[in-house]
């Protein structure tokens, strides 16, 4: 069974955070930093598998991690789980990631962190795997969007055409210095300038 | 009126902020608006309120307010609504909060939904944080939706379900009869959550197990579709066709296949072509292999496969991906037990992953190090880990030290180097030694008779430079209180004999005393030691006793009370002290037992060894137990005498009227661990000097205790004599006893004090 899933990035500011065992607030705060800590020190070729029984009251549980540019991603899970697999769960989370929002960047996981959990959702239910292929996880997600758009969206005003809604990052995208070294494929700024 | 700012802009505004002081600020600032927004009931904008509020409850702020908030969107009529505000739910309720509870309803309306994803958001909050009520109220709603049509559903219901099964243990046999045709579907999804619910059922209970069975075949079929279907585009990863359903099936085959032979042969070709035909280049084919050398390992399969499997792991330690070695590691170790030849082929890769730098790869390697030595190759695997031990990390250096030693006493080829091995980790890693090792290298000592002299130069060369490390200096210091004499005599066998004097030795005795480093236990051992010297060494007795009398007015009420005591015997009794500090006597030696298939002890070894009956292999903890009670009663052994003496010393001072008139009530000399002893007295009819005590040991343990020699000592004014026992075997559960009659002689019929 997944324990919990997190996402933050090199500083240790959570990107997503989801428990599948009731924690209360402070403590789940403390795990985060604590697995922070833990996988910062890990150097690129230890391999990705860490105990951390204390952390998580249960001498069972392992973390595994994968670094992808900026992003940490860490699912801890118990021995019930193959490790070899949840690697490869974390690969194809990344790629659904990637395919939803077009060349995923930190940036995407900030300002749609109910999207990301949408999506998680289509993955895992309840701390078990639910779906693995990539495709049907975007087309359900995707389904799912278009509901909402369709009834007018978070922001309950009538939606325009997303790309006129991922215009109004653009005058912000300079000014955010703390993005580091991620790759970001951003529209050519001349068409809209 | 005031509209609700975007979460957009919330997160952009809360971006700006430079210190975690502003953060807090503007997120206080955002939290009064939303409160506000809440109490006016605005049904527009709460989905944004709430979408906030989520954001800073991930950031670390407090959001519980927004709980009933969660309801209601989940109330609403829009998907959208019901969409944030179910995440909501899952992120800000437990089943602790009374208020989930109003959440049935709703869950209820919505699983009969006539949108898919409506009923999808139902079933997925329904299945991470259900509680066992709501659980048991929607147990029904949730069958149904096992056997829909609906894929989409369908799944999610499966994966529900598992959670109605974990909260409400009752319900599985509700699942029962929906299970029926889950494996026939062709979506991979509904094929994988049914998968997972099949596992679920068969690890809860041994009946649903049972009945599972005869879907093997059917399992058999679908992974060899898998395997042999070619390529198919929606469900390749890196050219192997579902991997995440194979590593599944894999693991429901294993969870079937266990303690059964049919189903175990039925899966034998399967595994053997899924080990001989996956790709290994890429992660997802090792995955699988993984998974299927671990069912091959765990089921009864035939021994072609094993080996097989065993094989695959060592290709895996060989491999470059740290994370297929450390896999590949803790799975040998899993199997060790079982298949310890085959493990030990690939002994030296294993031993070479002592020096990789990765932490988790050390431990387990360390641990499998020392499930793989044996009486042949214990040489050299110390020397390994020996080196290791120098090395390692210091988390580690306490459970390698330990390990050592356990190694050591089972297999060591001769006493010497029994000896040299623990020289060797006291002195490396002296301070992480645990506590309970010290006794039992004193007992270890003590048996090794002609090494005496050797062991005591060796300790005493090793505490010269450095005695800060306790458990050596506590050690060290037993012996030369011991054996001190063959230190300053100059004699050893073994190397090179140091010359010492008897003022040297007690000044590093008396440095140990003073010193700030030792802990209070470690001067007990180094006052004890000084005091037993006397009657070892000629001519420094005078500088012993000043020692000894400082020490009687020391803060330390322990070390006040030894030197109070020592203080005593050389002042009144100081005709007892050479017999009370004699050598100790070598104490019953009990060897553990090893793994059943290697236990190779060269002749060498000490024939002091008390041959122990193993214990069947069954009873193996039990027996385990029946040894360390063996154990504590050798160290108990004095403090048996002592009691003794104590007894008969009294009954030599009584007068005699107390005799004729009460007669010493009989005692219970020892009574732990199941092994009780009773003592009865009596003056002999025939010498009134002479106390007849019979002991009776009985034994309320389940398993016999063989070989039980009684030994009895006392001081040199009394005469013994051991009559012989009834037998050396005492039955269990109490069904009999030994006795054994013992004759004491007081020639002088003095009284002895109470101290003796």
């Amino acid at each position: 069974m997944i324990n919990a899933v997190l996402v933050f990035n090199n500083h240790g500011k959570p990107r997503l955070v989801r428990f599948y065992q009731h924690l209360a607030e402070e403590v789940q705060q403390q795990l985060i930093r604590e697995t922070f800590h833990l996988v910062l020190k890990r150097d690129e070729h230890i391999c990705n598998f860490l105990e951390c029984g204390s952390l998580f009251g249960g001498a069972d549980y392992k973390l595994i991690y994968r670094h992808y540019a900026t992003l940490y991603f860490v699912f801890c899970v118990d021995s019930s789980e193959s490790e070899l697999g949840i690697l490869d769960l974390i690969q194809v989370f990344v790629e659904t990631l990637d395919k939803c929002f077009e060349n995923v960047c930190e940036l995407d996981l900030i300002f749609h962190m109910d999207k990301v959990h949408y999506i998680l959702q289509e993955v895992v239910i309840g701390g078990m795997v639910l779906e693995t292929n990539m495709n049907e996880i975007v087309a359900q997600a995707e389904a799912q969007n278009k509901l909402e758009k369709a009834e007018g969206g978070l922001s309950a005003a009538p939606s325009r055409a997303v790309s006129a809604v991922k215009n109004i990052n653009l005058p912000e995208i300079p000014r955010n210095i703390n993005i580091g070294d991620i790759n970001i494929k951003v529209p050519s700024l001349s068409q809209f300038m | 009126m005031y509209v609700p700012g975007r979460l957009r802009e919330l997160i952009r505004t809360i971006r700006t902020a430079r210190t975690q002081a502003e953060e807090r600020e503007m997120i206080q600032k955002e939290c009064a608006a939303i409160r506000s927004s809440f109490r006016e009931e605005d049904n527009t904008y709460r989905c944004r309120n709430v979408a906030k509020l989520l954001y800073m409850h991930m950031l670390g702020y407090p959001a519980h307010f927004g709980q009933l908030e969660c309801l209601k969107l989940i109330a609403s009529q829009k998907f959208t609504d019901k969409r944030i505000g179910y995440l909501g739910a899952m992120l800000l309720l437990d089943e602790r909060q009374d208020v989930h509870l109003l959440m049935t309803n709703c869950i209820k309306n919505d699983l009969n939904h006539s949108t898919q994803y409506v009923q999808g958001l139902a079933l997925c909050t329904l299945g991470c944080m259900g509680s066992s009520e709501m659980c048991r109220d929607l147990a029904g709603e949730v069958e149904k939706l096992l056997k829909t049509s609906n894929s989409y559903l369908r799944k999610k219901a499966a994966l529900c379900a598992v959670h109605v099964i974990r909260k409400v243990p009752e319900l599985m046999e509700m699942f029962l009869p929906a299970t029926k045709n889950l494996l026939n579907e062709k979506n991979h999804g509904v094929l994988h959550t049914s998968v997972v619910l099949l596992t679920e059922m068969c690890e809860r209970s041994p009946d649903m197990l049972a009945h599972f069975r005869k879907l093997v075949p059917q399992l058999v079929r679908i992974l060899k579709n898998l395997i042999m279907s070619g390529y198919s585009p929606e469900h390749d990863v890196s050219g192997i066709s579902d991997p995440f359903l194979q590593v599944r099936i894999l693991r429901l085959l294993r969870i079937l296949g266990r303690n059964d032979d049919d189903s175990s042969e039925a899966m034998n070709d399967i595994l053997a072509q899924v080990a001989t035909n996956t790709e290994t280049s890429k992660n997802v084919g090792n995955a699988i292999l993984y998974e299927t050398v671990l069912t091959i390992m765990d089921i009864k399969s035939e021994s072609g496969l094993r080996v097989l499997a065993i094989n695959i792991l060592g290709r895996f330690l060989l491999n470059n991906d740290k994370n297929i070695r450390y896999v590949a590691l803790t799975s040998l170790l899993k199997t060790v037990q079982t298949d310890h030849n085959a493990v030990q082929r690939h002994r030296s890769t294993i031993v070479d992953c002592l020096k990789d730098l990765d932490v988790s790869i050390k431990r387990r390697a360390m641990e499998l190090s020392f499930a793989l030595v044996n009486g042949n190759n214990v040489r050299g695997m110390m020397k390994e880990l020996l080196y290791f031990l120098d090395s390692c990390e210091p988390e580690f250096k306490a459970d390698c030290a330990s390990g050592i030693f356990l190694a050591a006493e089972k297999y060591a080829p001769s006493k010497r180097w029994h000896i040299d091995t623990i020289m060797r980790v006291l002195t490396t890693a002296g301070s992480y030694v645990r506590d309970d090792a010290v006794p039992n290298l004193i007992q270890l000592i003590t048996n090794s008779v002609e090494m005496h002299a050797y062991t005591v130069q060796r300790l005493y060369k090793a505490i010269l430079g450095d005695y800060s490390q306790q458990p050596l200096v506590q050690v060290a210091s037993w012996c030369i209180g011991e054996y001190g004499d063959l230190l300053v005599s100059g004699q050893c066998e073994e190397e090179e004999p140091i010359q010492v004097t008897e003022d040297e030795v007690l000044d590093i005795l008396e440095s140990i005393l003073i010193s700030n480093m030792s802990a209070s236990v470690t001067r007990g051992y180094a006052l004890t030691a000084i005091m037993k010297l006397s009657t070892r060494f000629t001519c420094t007795v005078n500088r012993i006793k000043k020692v000894v009398s400082i020490y009687g007015s020391s803060i330390d009420v322990e070390l006040q009370q030894r030197a109070v005591e020592y203080n005593a015997l050389f002042k009144k009794y100081d005709h007892m002290r050479p017999a009370l500090l004699e050598r100790m006597p070598v104490m019953e030696k009990v060897t553990t037992n090893g793994p059943t298939e290697i236990v190779q002890t060269n002749g060498e070894t000490e024939p002091a060894v008390l041959e122990t009956k193993p214990p069947p292999s069954g009873l193996q903890p039990a027996g385990g137990s029946m040894l360390n009670l063996q154990k504590s009663l050798c160290l108990d052994v004095m403090e048996m005498t002592s009691v003794m003496l104590r007894m008969v010393s009294r009954f030599c001072k009584s007068p005699d009227h107390y005799f004729f008139s009460a007669g010493i009530p009989s005692i219970t000399a020892y009574n732990k661990n199941g092994l009780k002893i009773d003592f009865t007295f009596e003056r002999s009819n025939t010498n009134p000097s002479v106390t007849v005590i019979t002991i009776q040991a009985s034994n309320s343990t389940e398993l016999d205790m063989t070989d039980f020699v009684f030994q009895a000592a006392v001081p040199k004014t009394f005469q013994l004599q051991l009559l012989s026992p009834s037998s050396s075997v005492i039955p269990a559960f109490n069904s009999g006893t030994i006795t054994q009659v013992i004759k004491v002689l007081n020639p002088q019929k003095v009284s002895d004090s109470e101290n003796s």
